[in-house]
């Protein structure tokens, strides 16, 4: 035991001591023989197979597949002279998305930090270089203008009408039914039957359908399970436990086959439509039980609490229950909304040409046999880059809405 | 076991109005536990009652009762004239006159301080946001949490958020504050700043119904001390007899162990 002597004490925390990367490497890659070979072996076996990719990607890869249908995969069979109207959209969102971005850091010291800049420049520097997108460049770079103009729109918005949040959301709810006006025409715009929507346009529209649907959905089951009347108790684990009891694709099935049987003939509801209803019937069961978690792991206190306040019980559940319960079950939410999202490749197999049911017809392109790699591999980058996103979002909610320190 | 039964009425502090009149409360635990056999207890206005006695004897079921937390299956409770019954309308019109500070304080975590008190006043009284926010710094200002009013339930000590419990039921102005083991879960030197926020309130002529194992303050500030055990309400004492001269052996017996 050593005695500390007044001067040696400081109250700063000390400087971590910063390992060299020589040090580093030794200290996490090569502590011991079975490490230092652990460490090769993976190494060997990453850098490999980067670099077969690579060599791969440059050398043998036939790219031309993408650029030259790059149309087909954005937006499907829509008509090419109708593509404004999906310029339209994607401007719609880009901006909106801006808006809110600014509103939501209005209170942010920089809203344009370094890394934020840099971002942006390679977004720009993408859509210059990437051969697919090339083309469409100057369309593009107008889209991340309007997000930054938005951002900047918002942020002084937002700092002059602090009450501006709630119109945000009015916005965004009323830019579904806009981008549903400008997808299949009517009201002075050209029809679309919904046969000709397709690729990423459709992917995204069936997911933020399904997403919108089954989220209220999944909220009232999980409430009806743990319900006091016994009958609604019953009716909500029935469905739960039915529906988690049948695959996604038998579900799509039912949906494409069966719902026209109950309805009366010449009411046949549009396949898409179906499909969402589908999609957000099954996700709906997931996600009770991921709602149930979370209402289940708010003490009981905290009702006992709001009850003994004079709250009644619908504002009970809505300030104090439901607040906490889906702040924690976030994290199993968004899950459940990633999902879905890759679900939606199974509308392919019932017939709607989203992203990978049209990567499946050009492949049946005789033109384009055997590119399976090139198509897939792209087709895999844009999920990644959607779900991504969407876990992204979910950490930066969990963060503004952690209250503990 | 004989219930024990008051020969004359004591001495209160202020008055002889009944705020809570129970009789007989008789409860069942849903396994079939018999946690209530019949007790009886009148609170009057302005007094401050100490209920005691050992874990598991039934006393914070008993309290819980009054606001209709624990429903009883027999006997009746009246507050503040209004008689308990299985009507949602009346149950909370009896909440609203009741305020309840917890063992565990039960703050809403997601909700700032100034939020946690303004919350029932605003959604149950109906109260401009103004008003209650003005009131809620004052009863802040009162328990001395006004610096925190800012900050979210984590971020404050087991004292203070206890304190922020009391002001969050007093911004109701409850007619009675019930206090159940609000000391049990702090840690020993932030009990003392819970207690003084109590004494104050008592001093203010509060009517209160405190379940709590702290003898100093119960007799101090107490108007009656009452031992339960077993589901049984056993002696009934102003808090000079009921620490110096117990009527019965259960509450010797029961002080020995404490004390």
């Amino acid at each position: 035991m050593t005695s500390v002597t007044p001067d040696s004490v400081s109250s700063a925390r000390p400087d971590v001591l910063a390992l060299g990367p020589v040090a580093w490497a030794k200290k996490n890659l090569f502590s011991d023989w079975f490490n230092s070979l652990l460490t090769i072996v993976i190494v060997g076996i990453f850098s490999w197979g980067i670099f077969r990719l690579i060599l791969w990607a440059f050398t043998v890869a036939q790219w031309q597949v993408i650029p030259n249908n790059f149309g087909l995969f954005m937006s499907g069979t829509f008509p090419s002279q109708l593509y404004p109207r999906i310029w339209a959209l994607l401007a719609v969102v880009c901006g909106l998305a801006g808006l809110s971005w600014g509103v939501l850091g209005r209170n942010v010291s920089t809203l344009f930090s370094r890394n934020v800049l840099i971002g942006l420049g390679i977004v720009c520097a993408f859509i210059v270089l990437f051969p697919p997108t090339r083309p469409n460049s100057l369309q593009l770079l107008p889209m991340v203008a309007l997000v930054a103009g938005g951002a900047a729109a918002g942020r002084q918005i937002g700092r002059k009408f602090p009450g501006v949040g709630k119109w945000i959301s009015l916005s965004w709810f009323l830019s579904y039914f806009v981008a549903l006006w400008l997808l299949g025409g009517g009201l002075g715009l050209t029809r679309v039957s919904t046969n000709d929507w397709g690729g990423l346009v459709l992917t995204l529209f069936t997911a933020v359908s399904g997403i919108v649907l089954c989220f209220p959905l999944g909220l009232l089951l999980a409430l009806g399970r743990r319900s006091a009347l016994p009958v609604v108790r019953l009716l909500s684990t029935v469905y739960i436990e039915l529906v988690r009891g049948v695959p996604l694709v038998a579900f799509l099935f039912m949906g494409q086959v069966m719902i026209p049987l109950f309805l009366p003939i010449g009411s046949r509801p549009d396949r898409i439509l179906r499909a969402v209803i589908a999609l957000a019937l099954f996700s709906a069961a997931y996600l009770a039980e991921n709602v149930r978690a979370g209402l289940q792991a708010v003490p009981r206190g905290q009702r006992e609490a709001a009850m003994s306040l004079g709250l009644n019980t619908p504002t009970t559940l809505g300030l104090i229950i439901l607040p906490q319960a889906l702040k924690i079950a976030i994290p199993a939410i968004v899950g459940q909304f990633i999902s879905l999202f890759q679900d939606t490749t199974l509308l392919s197999i019932v017939g709607l040409a989203e992203l990978l049911g049209i990567g499946k017809s050009i492949l049946a392109n005789p033109a384009y046999l055997g590119r399976y790699a090139e198509v897939y591999l792209f087709l895999a980058v844009i999920y990644w880059f959607f779900c991504y996103a969407m876990s992204l979002a979910s950490r930066k909610i969990e963060e503004k809405l952690n209250t503990e320190n | 076991m004989t219930q024990f039964q008051t020969e004359q009425p004591l001495a209160h502090a202020t008055s002889t109005e009944p705020v809570i009149v129970a009789r007989d409360v008789e409860k069942w635990y849903d396994n079939g536990f018999h946690v209530l056999k019949g007790v009886s207890m009148t609170v009057y206005k302005g007094e401050v009652l100490v209920v005691m006695g050992p874990s598991g004897s039934g006393k914070s079921t008993f309290i819980r009762t009054f606001n209709a937390l624990e429903p009883y299956q027999k006997g009746s409770i009246e507050v503040d004239g209004i008689t308990i019954s299985h009507d949602l309308k009346n149950i909370e019109a009896i909440r609203r006159e009741v305020g309840m500070v917890f063992q565990q304080f039960n703050l809403f975590p997601h909700l700032t301080v100034l939020q946690n008190v303004t919350l029932a006043p605003i959604w149950v009284r109906r109260w401009p946001k103004a008003k209650a926010q003005e009131v809620a710094m004052q009863l802040l200002e009162r328990v001395g949490i006004l610096e925190q009013a800012h900050k979210f339930p984590g971020q404050l000590s087991g004292g203070q958020q206890q304190r922020v419990a009391i002001a969050r039921s007093l911004a109701m102005q409850p007619k009675v504050m019930l206090f159940d083991e609000p000391t049990s879960a702090l840690d020993p030197e932030m009990v003392r700043e819970v207690l003084d926020v109590m004494r104050g309130l008592a001093k203010s002529g509060m009517t209160m119904v405190c379940v709590t194992h702290e003898v100093g303050f119960a007799r101090e500030v107490a108007d009656r001390v009452v031992l339960m055990d077993g589901g049984y309400l056993i002696e009934e004492n102003t808090p000079q007899e009921f620490f110096g001269n117990p009527r019965e052996d259960r509450t010797q017996k029961f002080l020995s162990q404490i004390l």
